[in-house]
């Protein structure tokens, strides 16, 4: 059996720097006269920008998954939203991130820092409900943009004009919500630097296609974090150029992720945080996951390339498009947001289905590790239906219940019973 | 006087069966009370809103994880097991996520001829809501137009949406038999009357109102009202549920659900551009709770009927899973608290515990009537 040569990643170290200087600069933000707002991973995080450089965002999804994390400060959070009267059945990262604001905590350490303003956006059956509730709790003011226009492929004008009216009105709010004077250069800078970010997140993704695959599933999580935390910062478009050269350098050098790859594999849906040790358990048999449509998409702006392949999509920069006015810089920030992968099974299922089969056929996987996530409706959406879809495609999947926020319901020994099953399923054996 | 509603609530099948051989004309399963039926009747089209049959089913475990509320659920068991066999098409009209999952699997493991899935914005408070939902429904025109293999011309809109109207209007008079001290209906009876609504052609369901209203005001209510209540919350058309908390002293006076005024409360503005008209009608409606925020249009509104009907305390009714409403019965509750109205929260499933959930209803009518005591 092959046994590849690993080492640690260069950029580890750079990243957890820039994770830690994300959550103290929006802590701090107030002391250096800088705003805060509040808002989702999914927001359109470049429009804020154009109120200055000293804006600084508090994305729930991912600061919520690191109180997930925390397993003791999450059963804390999730028990003082139960106190208030909430369903347990609800988003687990919106019950983590009200808990911590209701216990005024900050999972770094002090006091849950207000914000000045949520700008959110409307996704799921959740996500303009979280920030009105937060709005409504923090007495701040609140925005909201609806992005349900149907999958990219079916996008026209008038759905575009939709969205992009709904920018022009967030506008108008920022403008009223913080008194500033907005700069349209700050937006076509920011504009820019998203495309740049999200698409070069595309191109480490690509990387992996090759044998052995340079990053596994359980480091990207803290490195595709960034562009949950803010896809139009350009200090971490800049990080993913170095990421992506560091994976073209394993690569050249043939450094693997796991030394004993020899099953290749995908997730779906956000993992347990609380239980990545599901990752670690699989490279007893060599198995390594590689990536998922999550992981991919969830930030990574993908095109069909010339030669049939999936790819990151081209920037506006990359196509020799000048971006010179308010409203180019919007048509362009919705129609980019618009064809992200992880959006269009909201929709449609068979969607996901063939973009799951695509990945699998493409990145030369042995099989496919469903998350039943009750902790997201939206990623969970039509989840039984890819289950359908890819095994009528001869895909070998497997699937396990869990929660990516509330570690109550997650059941981690029953969950390694079942990789063991889907181990045998695809005729490995424990390594040692 | 309410039994012809009863027996169309009762033989939904039979009648749209029945309705399609007299009348020539095609059926189409509507998901959620957001689909624009204006434009069906108007193609001679007639809408049936699929709902559940609250019965335990074994059918749906394969296609919508268990996360997913029970009311998506029952509704497409109800597809699963042949119950819609005589749908020409189905039409989703954008809400929830939970119910989109049963539209889909709809699609892809019962069949249809026609489906389609129409784009309702979910931000109903954006400027730019009405203009690109009246969009959408172009789009939703020539679909109707593909079904039927024929224009549909303004004079036909302006027939669905006078038809639509006026049966929203006859329901809005029967409704104003409830304010009095003694309502002239039951909550139960209304129920009947306005579920049914959802799946009867207009012209006969008006036709009934209107028999309806003429010996409503003769009608001897011997019957006690009891305390005056709010059924209030997610999809409801429980008819033993509601029958049985009129049989336990109270009276359900008036509803917010989208089987009851909020699927009837606004009418079409009419207007030379019949589309614009038709969007801005179910734009302004009632909310539903995934379409209400960043403001909260659906309280101040809840509250105002409160207010009309005199209600004496509400019962928040929520299908387990329900995401949007479990988003707004914190905050409603709140919002009852400072409007002194008191209300009780219950969790409903595909069936319901009616033994169990009696027992809570009456300890919350002794908790009102105790008021009068002291």
């Amino acid at each position: 059996m092959t046994n590849y040569k690993s080492e640690p990643l260069k950029c580890w170290q750079k990243a957890k720097e820039l994770r830690d200087k994300y959550y103290k600069d929006y802590q701090t933000a107030h002391e250096r006269g800088g705003i805060r707002w509040t808002g989702g991973a999914w927001s359109f995080d470049a429009i804020p920008y154009g109120l200055g450089d000293d804006v600084y965002p508090l994305t729930g999804e991912p600061y919520a998954a690191s109180i997930a994390f925390m397993k003791d400060f999450s059963l804390e959070c999730l028990e003082a939203t139960e106190a208030k009267g909430w369903a347990r059945d609800l988003c687990a990262y919106m019950r983590n991130y009200w808990g911590s604001m209701y216990l005024n905590k900050w999972a770094f350490g002090g006091e849950f820092p207000k914000a000045d303003f949520a700008w959110q956006d409307h996704i799921c059956c959740s996500h303009g409900k979280w920030d009105q509730h937060v709005a409504e709790y923090e007495n701040i003011p609140y925005f909201c943009i609806d992005v349900s226009v149907g999958p990219h492929k079916d996008l026209d004008d008038p759905k575009l004009l939709y969205v992009v009216d709904q920018m022009h009105e967030g506008i108008e709010f920022l403008e009223k919500a913080t008194g500033r004077e907005y700069d349209d250069e700050k937006l076509i800078a920011a504009v820019n630097d998203e495309c740049r970010q999200t698409s070069t997140w595309a191109e480490i993704c690509v990387l992996n296609k090759h044998k052995p695959a340079p990053l596994d599933e359980k480091s990207m999580y803290s490195l595709y974090v960034f562009s949950t935390l803010s896809k139009a910062k350009k200090e971490y478009a800049d990080f993913y150029e170095e990421v992506r050269d560091e994976m073209k350098d394993r690569i050249a050098r043939g450094v693997a992720a796991l030394p004993t790859e020899r099953c290749r594999l995908i997730s779906d849906t956000q993992p347990p945080w609380a239980f990545l040790s599901v990752f670690r358990y699989l490279e007893k048999f060599g198995a390594v996951s590689v990536g998922s449509l999550y992981t991919f998409s969830l930030v990574g702006i993908w095109e069909d390339k010339p030669d049939g392949t999936w790819g990151p999509r081209t920037t506006p920069e990359q196509a020799g498009i000048k971006i010179e006015t308010r409203d180019q810089a919007l048509r362009i920030l919705a129609d980019w947001n618009l064809s992200k992968p992880e959006w269009q099974h909201f929709y449609d299922p068979t969607l996901k289905t063939k973009m799951m089969k695509r990945i699998y056929d493409e990145w030369d996987l042995d099989g496919i590790m469903l998350h039943l996530n009750r902790g997201c409706e939206g990623l969970s959406c039509g989840i039984m239906e890819n289950h359908w879809g890819l095994t009528d495609m001869g895909v070998p999947v497997m699937s396990f219940e869990g929660n990516m926020g509330d570690s109550r319901e997650f059941d981690e020994a029953r969950t390694m019973d079942r990789i063991d099953s889907f181990m045998e399923r695809l005729d490995l054996k424990k390594i040692s | 006087m309410f039994t012809q509603f009863q027996e169309w609530y009762d033989k939904r099948h039979e009648y749209a069966k029945d309705w399609k051989q007299r009348t020539g004309g095609k059926v189409m399963g509507c998901f959620c009370s957001y689909v624009p039926e204006e434009m069906l009747v108007a193609g001679n089209i007639l809408p049936v809103r699929i709902l559940g049959s609250h019965e335990p089913q074994n059918v749906t475990e394969p296609y919508i994880f268990g996360m997913y509320c029970p009311f998506c659920r029952d509704v497409l068991a109800q597809g699963l097991k042949g119950r819609y066999d005589y749908l020409d098409g189905i039409t989703l009209s954008q809400s929830c996520i939970h119910l989109r999952q049963s539209y889909v699997a709809w699609r892809e493991h019962v069949g249809v001829p026609f489906d389609y899935y129409l784009y309702m914005p979910n931000k109903v408070q954006a400027r730019a809501a009405t203009p690109y939902l009246k969009s959408e429904l172009v789009k939703y025109k020539a679909h109707i137009e593909e079904i039927n293999g024929r224009e549909l011309t303004d004079a036909d809109l302006d027939a669905g949406i006078a038809a639509v109207n006026r049966n929203r209007e006859l329901m809005h008079k029967v409704y104003e038999f409830r304010k009095g001290d003694t309502p002239k209906l039951t909550g139960l009876e209304a129920m009947y009357m306005t579920v049914s609504s959802t799946w009867i052609d207009k012209e006969e369901h008006s036709a009934e109102i209107e028999k309806v209203l003429e010996q409503l005001p003769d009608r001897q209510v011997t019957r006690d009202t009891g305390a005056r209540l709010m059924l209030v919350g997610s999809e409801d058309d429980d008819v033993s549920f509601i029958d049985m908390i009129e049989s336990v002293g109270a009276t359900v006076v008036v509803d917010d659900h989208c089987t009851g005024t909020r699927y009837f409360w606004n009418s079409v503005v009419p207007d030379d551009d019949r589309l614009m008209a038709i969007a801005d009608r179910y734009v302004k409606r009632p909310p539903c709770p995934t379409k209400d925020w960043e403001e909260r249009w659906r309280f101040p509104h809840i509250l105002e009927l409160c207010k009309n009907f005199d209600v004496q305390g509400a019962v928040i009714i929520q299908q387990k899973f329900c995401d949007p409403h479990e988003c707004d019965i914190m905050p409603l509750r709140e919002a009852f608290v400072k409007s002194d109205i008191p209300s009780l929260f219950l969790e409903f499933d595909v069936t319901v515990p009616i033994g169990q959930f009696k027992v809570r209803v009456e300890a919350f009518l002794e908790m009102i009537g105790s008021e009068d005591l002291f």
